[in-house]
């Protein structure tokens, strides 16, 4: 299967926009991935080893974390994976009431 | 430094004033240059933050997904975002800093004050890593 690179990280994989991986799970694909370029793994997963919390990992146009299996999912050559960092923002802080400038 | 063709320019700060008094939000496709970013297209999203659209903006996920494949598609990478403030700065927020992720990507913002667009200005996120990225002002250049 595909895995595609979000930008920011393609400097950590050989500069590539996709990498090909054999794996047959979700987990199994993304360890595939960090272990041909392990400088991937600090910005994909926490110290516990999870997925960082703004990291979306997309299997086709599925969330992985809302699949029944989650990351045990099962993929096939044909499946595609994305790896999306989060994209939000705003001009106030709104949980502290302070606004910025 | 971030250049931009002027369709993409007048595009961006044209959804802004369509979207007030909420916040608008999109991609930046462009190419990679030895100095910064060469945007070439736009693609307009969604904002999710529904409750609070006024100050706040998030481009659901899956359509990053579907953006991002229509990059490739075009030949072209996700090479930034843009938002807008309505009646505030064009100046990035901590709320902006905190939940920026994109490395090596310019974030850009346009004021709009009472509907009209005013001062667009882009922030390069410069860094490492999540612990030492930060907000670096880049110049845009329109390019005709």
């Amino acid at each position: 299967m595909k895995i595609f690179i979000p930008t920011p990280l393609r400097q950590y994989a050989a500069g590539k926009d996709t990498v090909d991986v054999g794996a047959s799970t979700v987990a199994g694909a993304l360890d595939e991935l960090t272990q041909a370029h392990p400088d991937l793994r600090k910005h994909l997963f926490t110290g516990e080893g999870k997925v960082r919390a703004f990291v979306n990992v997309y299997l086709n146009d599925e969330d992985v974390r809302y699949l029944p299996e989650k990351d045990a999912t099962k993929v096939s050559a044909t499946d595609t994976l994305s790896i999306i960092p989060s994209i939000a923002g705003g001009a106030c802080r709104k949980d502290n009431g302070v606004f910025c400038t | 430094m971030l250049r931009m063709a002027k369709a993409v320019y007048e595009a961006i700060r044209s959804h802004g004033e369509e979207t007030y008094p909420h916040e608008c939000c999109g991609a930046l496709l462009g190419r990679a240059g030895k100095d910064g970013w060469q945007i070439e297209a736009c693609v307009k999203a969604g904002n999710t933050r529904t409750d609070s659209a006024h100050n706040r903006y998030q481009i659901a996920p899956v359509e990053l997904v579907r953006i991002e494949r229509e990059a490739r598609q075009r030949g072209l990478s996700i090479g930034g975002f843009y938002h807008s403030h309505p009646d505030h700065p064009a100046q990035w927020s901590q709320t902006d800093f905190a939940e920026a992720h994109w490395l090596g990507c310019s974030y850009v913002i346009t004021a709009v004050e009472q509907g009209k667009a005013a001062a667009t200005n882009s922030f390069l996120l410069a860094g490492t890593a999540e612990e030492d990225k930060r907000f670096d002002f880049e110049p845009i250049v329109i390019v005709e």
